[in-house]
């Protein structure tokens, strides 16, 4: 496939001012962004080259443009770069042109010439469907016809992917997450409140290069972003196995970067890039920053991480971190099920192959603990549903609650 | 006379649709409805107020920390934390900060294109285009060179086919009326202050942890250390690197946003009487750091609070009374126990009742409730707040700093103050408070500086942070702040340690208001009367008035329930 006026996006970069090398180096950063061998640097960079820019419509429902600024915070490549050479924007209300009929027209335009990409933000309230409207219609009702013969659905932010925040309760709207409302079509949910830039970016250069989305765990988010836990790369890990813990807003060990795990940081049971990725060009992340992690890339964390400053339940502190893993493992296990099922793209199994064996040391590193640690019974629980009955039984905030919903909500 | 409807209207925050009616040339009667709700004040009762910030401050993810700061402001009220200085000018800060950041995308993102039309800018000379951007300021990026690889960029983009978010724009319509060469400079800057607001906002990240939602507020304070000397904490290297960006801030502010904003007001005077709508200006307020500077109105901020009525710059403005605030729904779908009631925030009641059409719909009952927004006002009269009502507060108040800017930028457009009343007014005035707010960010950085050197390492108050350590009974508290979009306020009522009602009353609710029980339309619904329409089917001039409210309607729809009552039960659909 040649792109339009049969120029390579190296070449359309090249007059935005971004030389030939930023080029190869832009790839060679999303190769590594999305976990994939460096070997296949060139790879990516020869299909961006060929590739047409594909049409993407943005729709917003119940959102408050969060992941919309987040995209627009782009680097590498820059929003500039992304909507004037890497893909067509065609919709977008809060950056196109047009109003009224002639946006709607540019929608609908877009949409008949099927291959398209949908970028979906924020929730869809079937309980009151004149609780979003646009043009007059419905959420559900441009949400269905606008992935007719598209190529996939990209889930910015945990709202479209979850419900997110008009989801949380008691839910007045009656807020549903996208993959209630539609199927058929390829998903990938990028959560976070809001989405990480750089894991939009990266994605999107997946599908443009191989053709699919990445792989991806059981709620559909990428593994290459969601695939390992933000308390195992925390940069205040040392701290917590060493069970130094920051007490106050201020104190001393908050000064000197101990860790938040007591002041109500969620990391432990949050599955997220965030200590690699950074937000804002890579600048910092909450946690650095001084707050914990309010776990907000998972399922219902509305509900289930808050109150946000209460402590996780059941993470030990006396030097290991022996529930903690075990709440995570519950979590990791189900991931790697839903993985299997997705089916896997043979440049990514390797991927599979490092997760699965982490694990299982990690299992094995937990069961031996497990043995020792028999006074608690949350220790022996070794799923997630498992360790959410642990902990609602000790009236502390039900950690593990979000995944089970997710899965019932799978189920139906 | 022929009903002209605008929805999706683009390039704002949110879900916005006016209705309004054309006669003669000329908008008549016109009615802006706020399309989406989402409940974020009934999903608040019952949580902890600790909690409440990160919630409110999803209410919007373009004034993104906003919320965040009327919310912590509110509940400190309320439970009686003081937060010390460190963390005062840490919230100003990322406040200015956010300011200019969103001034500068409202103008060259969301409104330029109103005015801008990129595909005359194919015309342009770009060495012609360089001497006149040298003429009117010192941005080293003014060359011919640089000029001249944008058209390219453009021409390839345009004959692409592909035109992404230019598609169906109402190019070559005669109301754009720009030289090519000040297309072309327009365009250009339209694509530096893409990579300026994205660098500029790092201040976000490295005072907060990110952007947008910022992660980092706590009830009592910030939750970001502060040690000059700590890898850990924010030392005097990330002081360093902020007031480095804060000054490329300023100067992108005073060589690209304000000549632009100059040489394109300049091409466009007639926009400086259309547009006016209520005359009527309301300001709290705000960036005050004298102690406790949290909830009640400052009387000695950066930004004097005020009321201005009826278009009467001679008088000097009369104070604002918090007590004044209350809230209809006669229009609006809620419904209120007594109908016709004006309800203050504290005790505001709210039970979403939708009674619009059952989509897919061609047209809203304007006689009926036509918005998911209430109608607030103040003293019963509707306000219009935002940056002209800042402008204008101070300037009439005599403000030391705001005066002498307002009158050099009339002076330099040759402009009386009234002028101010007007569509391109707001734009101009958005302009003015950007320069204030990016040099005021500067002291503050400095402020703060000085203030962790002297040994001050407080950054909470952390006395009152157990809901054991606050008072017994209801507590109530309120957090004023003046957003980009005007003046915003958090209301809270606090029992047993728990959210017993929250009301949030932001500034596109004040602006995007509908007709209230006595019939007073809201901001937008004056100001587009008399707005001239030369197209009906491209109604270029109703966007460029709309726009120059930088309207948000996620912030502005919202809903609280008082009592906690069962809102599913008496839904009506
Ligand atoms: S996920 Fe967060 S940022 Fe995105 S729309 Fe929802 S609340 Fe806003
Ligand atoms: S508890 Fe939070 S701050 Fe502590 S190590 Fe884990 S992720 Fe990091």
């Amino acid at each position: 496939m040649t792109s339009e006026t049969g120029r390579p996006l190296s070449a359309r970069l090249a007059d935005a001012g971004v030389d030939r090398r930023s080029f190869l180096k832009f790839c060679a950063g999303i190769t590594a962004t999305l976990a994939l061998p460096a070997q296949l640097a060139p790879k990516v960079a020869y299909a961006l080259d060929k590739v047409d820019r594909p049409t993407v419509i943005w729709l917003e429902f119940q959102d408050c443009a969060g992941d919309s600024e987040a995209f627009l915070r782009s680097r590498n490549p820059s929003a500039a770069d992304l909507i004037l050479g890497m893909i067509s924007l065609d919709y977008h209300e809060t950056v196109m042109a047009a109003s009224g009929t002639a946006a709607e027209k540019a929608r609908d335009d877009a949409v008949a010439k099927g291959g398209h990409l949908v970028v979906v933000e924020g929730s869809i309230p079937t309980g009151i469907p004149g609780a979003c409207t646009v043009g007059g219609k419905s959420a559900e009702e441009i949400l269905r016809a606008a992935v007719r013969g598209a190529a996939g659905i990209i889930n910015v932010g945990t709202c479209s992917a979850f419900g997110g925040i008009p989801a949380a309760g008691p839910n007045p709207t009656g807020a549903v997450r996208v993959e209630d409302v539609v199927g058929g079509v390829p998903v990938v949910n990028l959560t976070g409140c809001p989405v990480n830039a750089d894991n939009l970016t990266a994605t999107i250069v997946h599908q443009l290069t191989f053709g699919e989305f990445p792989a991806r765990d059981r709620f559909g988010r990428p593994l290459f972003a969601y695939g390992e836990r933000i308390h195992d790369t925390c940069q205040r890990r040392g701290h917590f196995d060493a069970g130094e813990f920051a007490e106050q807003w201020g104190d001393a060990g908050h000064r000197k970067g101990w860790c938040l795990y007591r002041l109500g940081c969620k990391g432990p049971s949050t599955f997220h890039n965030c200590p690699s990725v950074r937000f804002n060009g890579g600048t910092s992340w909450p946690v650095a920053a001084g707050h914990g992690c309010v776990g907000c890339s998972e399922p219902g964390f509305w509900d289930t991480m808050s109150p946000f400053y209460d402590r996780l339940p059941h993470v030990a502190t006396s030097g290991f971190d022996l529930t903690a893993d075990k709440i995570g493992v519950g979590v990791l296990a189900a991931t790697a099920t839903g993985f299997a099922a997705h089916g896997v793209g043979k440049v990514v199994q390797h991927r599979v192959a490092a997760h699965h064996e982490k694990q299982a040391a990690r299992d094995r590193a937990a069961d031996a603990a497990d043995t020792a640690a028999t006074a608690d019974t949350a220790a022996t629980a070794d799923t997630a549903a498992t360790a959410d009955t642990a902990a609602t039984a000790d009236h502390e905030a039900p950690i593990g609650k979000a995944h089970t919903d997710a899965e019932t909500g799978e189920a139906e | 006379m022929s009903r002209l409807v605008i929805d999706p209207v683009s390039r704002i925050e949110g879900h916005l649709r006016v209705e309004v009616q054309v006669d003669g040339g000329q908008v008549t009667e016109a009615y802006a409805s706020s399309t989406m709700w989402r409940g974020i004040e009934t999903i608040l009762t019952g949580r902890d107020p600790r909690d409440a910030w990160l919630f409110a401050q999803r209410i919007c993810g373009v004034c993104t920390s906003v919320h965040a700061l009327a919310s912590v402001r509110a509940v400190e009220d309320a439970v009686g934390a003081v937060p010390p200085l460190n963390a005062r000018l840490l919230r100003d800060l990322i406040a200015t900060s956010l300011c200019v950041h969103d001034h500068v995308v409202h103008f060259y993102h969301l409104q330029a294109l109103d005015w801008v039309d990129p595909t005359a800018a194919l015309a342009a000379d770009p060495a012609r285009a360089a001497a006149l951007a040298q003429s009117i300021s010192d941005y080293p990026r003014s060359t011919a060179g640089l000029f001249a690889s944008v058209q390219t960029r453009l021409k390839v983009f345009l004959e692409s086919g592909k035109i992404g978010p230019f598609t169906n724009g109402y190019w070559g319509h005669p109301a754009y009326r720009l030289s090519p060469e000040l297309n072309l400079i327009a365009f250009s800057h339209y694509l530096d202050a893409l990579d300026f607001q994205r660098e500029y906002i790092r201040v976000h990240a490295l005072l907060g942890g990110k952007n947008p939602h910022p992660q980092t507020y706590v009830v009592g304070g910030m939750a970001s250390p502060i040690d000059l000397n700590s890898q850990d904490a924010i030392n005097a290297n990330t002081l360093q690197e902020v007031a480095q960006i804060l000054q490329r801030g300023l100067d992108f502010v005073e060589q690209v946003f304000l000549p632009d904003l100059q040489a394109i007001g300049a091409a466009y005077p007639e926009w400086t009487t259309y547009g006016r709508g209520l005359g009527s200006y309301m300001v709290f307020g705000d960036y005050s750091l004298s102690p406790p500077g949290i909830a009640r109105p400052p009387r000695d901020g950066l930004f004097p609070g005020g009321i201005i009525r009826n278009g009467n710059l001679a008088a000097k403005p009369e104070p604002f009374d918090p007590s004044g605030i209350a809230e209809s729904v006669a229009h609006s779908w809620f419904r209120y126990d007594d109908p016709g009631a004006a309800l203050p925030p504290w005790k505001g009641e709210t039970t979403p009742q939708y009674t619009g059409p059952e989509p897919p719909f061609e047209q809203l009952d304007v006689a009926g409730k036509y918005t998911w927004l209430k109608a607030p006002r103040y003293q019963g009269a509707a306000m219009e707040v935002g940056p002209v009502a800042r402008m204008l507060v101070g300037y009439t108040s005599g403000d030391a700093r705001i005066r002498p800017l307002v009158q050099g930028a009339l002076d330099a457009l040759r402009l009386p103050p009234e002028a101010l009343m007007s569509t391109l007014g707001r734009v101009l005035a958005r302009g003015l408070e950007t320069r204030l707010m990016a040099q005021y960010s500067l002291e503050l950085v400095n402020r703060l500086r000085d203030n962790v050197a002297g040994g001050d390492l407080a950054v909470a108050d952390t006395g009152r942070w157990r809901p054991t350590s606050w008072p017994e009974g209801t507590l109530l508290g309120v957090g004023f702040h003046e957003a980009p979009r005007g003046s915003l306020s958090h209301w809270v009522v606090i029992e047993g340690g728990r959210i017993r009602n929250y009301q949030a009353v932001v500034p596109t609710t004040w602006n995007a208001s509908p007709r209230d029980a006595a019939g007073n339309p809201g901001a937008y619904e004056a100001a587009l009367v008399g707005t001239p329409v030369a197209d009906p089917q491209r109604p270029l001039e109703i966007l460029r008035t709309l726009h120059s409210f930088d309207p948000c309607m996620a912030c502005a729809a919202h809903l609280y329930d008082a009592e906690g009552r069962d809102i599913i039960e008496v839904r009506v659909q």
